[in-house]
């Protein structure tokens, strides 16, 4: 269990983490999601106590983690940048880390081997891909058992097989009873493998929910109809909180009513209905609308060149 | 880049089983700082060049003072005494000695595994006690033996100007230029976890060591005398001068300068490391 009481975090005058106050519970997947620069690596980098809190607090199963006597046993992290001395075989660095909370040989040899890195585990770190890095990453993390999991990106540079085997290997974690926290920014994989959303935007809390229901809250209610009978239909359906916007010829969107809703006045009126469906919004597009002005750094449209030569340049 | 082979198989579907998990100890995180002092391959080399300095460049100079002895000028032949001479490796050993200081924490920061480092030990001062223990205690056995090494070489190649063991201040000579090379590992390593950086922490020390007695000569001169004695390289200098100088400290007084330069540099990295984000 991790609980953050108004957590803060200031680097000179720029605000990474904003009084965010959560906790991320046993025994589910909890994503955490945010645009890049959000402040999901820094609230990752305060819970393990490598950053201090400018305010605030941060407790992982009851006390910060710097005050557990078997910190590995209480949390296992697979950081964003690499943690790892480039010069250094995996198998050195785990046995070093291992050590230090004389954890036995054997399991070294035994979490490399459930990564599936133990054909290059003499090799030096250095020379791994990105994919590779992320199985260290998650060998490291899970070395000691831990009680709490805490993965900064890790579908990072893995190929389809390993994202799929991530996402297996998390929910088994949670399902014994861990307390698993995986960020991302790709909304789409959260959708598949986190039941809990704790979403973040320029350092502050946007959202902490259940996933489906943070999508059913953005979906609104927007219904898709068809009919030949458009014009009609449409006349029929108008009323205060109902608004119908065009969507092609003898198409249209209704919002402020359910789809049964709409189903029924076309039956009253005698419309033909070709398409009825309601729409969901994907949890991508939750996130866009939610996220929209806590991006830091916005993409802007180039604007187009002024046909005709700009009027300054003929001044010149 | 080295093999072909360089992949990984499908990572398996069964999770290791259950593990005994114990307290971080000192004795632990001493352990575990060398596992990762011995599995890189750049501590070897370099303690290696601090072995080949220490014997190789004495027995050097010492070959070179017997053969060209007919031709020493009259100056320097007043000023040779053969104990000094051959332990001279010590000037090029104490660079290598302190890059290897430096580089244990420096490599550490560059390469991202000070992150994994603080992570399996939170608490952050054993790491720094255990790293400083360490390399004082490598450095000593391994300077010692090269010292002496140095020495009995240096002492067969100066022949007839040679002198034995038993001479007075040899044993100490030969202690004192392996505990001076160990402060300055102390010092390298406190330097390599206040500045963080490998090239920044080198050159602080090749700053301090070699270039900051030149720069002293040119205070003024009834300053001198109450600066210079106490940089480090003339601190250390004093612990292992076997002939009274009078423009250096006692060798006593050597080796309490030294060992305070490297207290409060360590007492500094202290701080600095619990304070500082990692």
């Amino acid at each position: 269990m991790i609980e953050a009481h108004e957590l803060t975090k200031r680097y000179g005058s720029k605000v990474a983490v904003d009084h965010l106050t959560f906790t991320v519970r046993p025994g589910i997947v909890t994503g955490f999601l945010g645009p890049n620069g959000a402040g999901k690596s820094t609230t990752m980098r305060l819970i393990l106590g490598l950053d201090r809190p400018t305010s605030g607090s941060v407790t992982v199963d009851g006390l910060p983690y710097a005050q557990h006597r078997d910190p590995l046993k209480v949390a296992g992290a697979l950081l964003e940048a690499r943690a790892v001395h480039t010069s250094r075989s995996a198998y050195n660095h785990l046995l070093a880390l291992a050590v230090t909370h004389g954890i036995r040989r054997s399991r070294v040899d035994e979490v490399i081997d459930f990564v599936g890195l133990d054909q290059v585990a003499r090799k030096r770190a250095g020379a791994f891909s990105l994919g590779m890095g992320q199985r260290l990453g998650i060998a490291s993390a899970i070395l000691a058992d831990p009680s709490n999991l805490l993965l900064d990106e890790p579908v990072n540079g893995l190929d389809p097989e390993g994202i799929l085997w991530i996402r297996t290997t998390l929910r088994e974690l949670a399902d014994e009873g861990r307390t698993v926290l995986v960020s991302s920014h790709l909304m789409s994989e959260m959708a598949l493998t986190a039941e809990h959303l704790i979403v973040i935007g320029r350092g502050r809390l946007m959202a902490d929910m259940p996933t489906q229901e943070l999508i059913a809250r953005s979906s609104g209610q927007v219904v898709v109809v068809a009919s030949p009978d458009a014009a009609r239909l449409r006349e029929a359906l108008a009323g205060p909180d109902v608004t119908v916007t065009d969507a092609g010829p003898d198409r249209f969107e209704v919002r402020g009513l359910a789809a049964g809703a709409v189903g029924a006045i076309a039956a009253r009126v005698g419309a033909v209905l070709h398409e009825l469906t309601p729409q969901q919004a994907s949890l991508e597009e939750a996130f866009m609308t939610m996220t929209r002005d806590e991006v830091e750094y916005h993409s802007h449209p180039i604007p187009p060149e002024t046909a005709g030569g700009a009027p300054d340049r003929s001044a010149a | 880049m080295t093999s072909p082979t360089l992949a990984q198989r499908p990572a398996s579907t069964t999770r290791p089983s259950d593990v005994r998990v114990g307290r971080v100890t000192f004795g632990r995180v001493l352990a575990s700082e060398w596992v990762k002092f011995r599995s890189l391959r750049s501590t070897w080399w370099t303690l290696l060049i601090a072995v080949a300095a220490m014997v190789g460049i004495s027995a050097l100079i010492s070959w070179a003072r017997n053969a060209r002895w007919s031709q020493m000028p009259p100056r320097e032949a007043a000023a040779f005494e053969p104990i000094i001479t051959s332990l001279r490796g010590v000037d090029l050993a104490q660079l290598a000695i302190a890059v290897l200081g430096v580089l244990l924490i420096s490599g550490e920061y560059a390469t991202g595994m000070i992150r994994s480092t603080l992570t399996a030990v939170p608490k952050r001062l054993p790491v720094l006690w255990a790293k400083t223990l360490l390399f004082a205690v490598v450095t000593f056995v391994s300077m010692l033996v090269s010292a002496l090494a140095a020495f009995l070489v240096g002492q067969q190649l100066l022949a007839s100007h040679g002198t034995t063991l038993s001479a007075p201040g040899a044993v100490r000579a030969v202690i004192a230029v392996a505990g001076y090379l160990t402060l300055v590992g102390v010092l390298a390593v406190a330097l390599g976890f206040i500045i963080r950086s490998t090239a920044g922490g080198i050159a602080t020390l090749v700053g301090l060591l070699l270039v900051a007695p030149g720069l002293g000569q040119l205070l003024p001169s009834d300053w001198q005398p109450h600066i210079l004695p106490y940089l480090p390289s003339n601190a250390g200098a004093a612990m292992y001068t076997v002939r009274a100088d009078p423009t250096l400290l006692s060798p006593g007084r050597g080796l309490l300068t030294l060992v305070i330069w490297a207290v409060v540099a360590v007492v500094a990295a202290a701080v600095l490391l619990r304070r500082r984000d990692a």
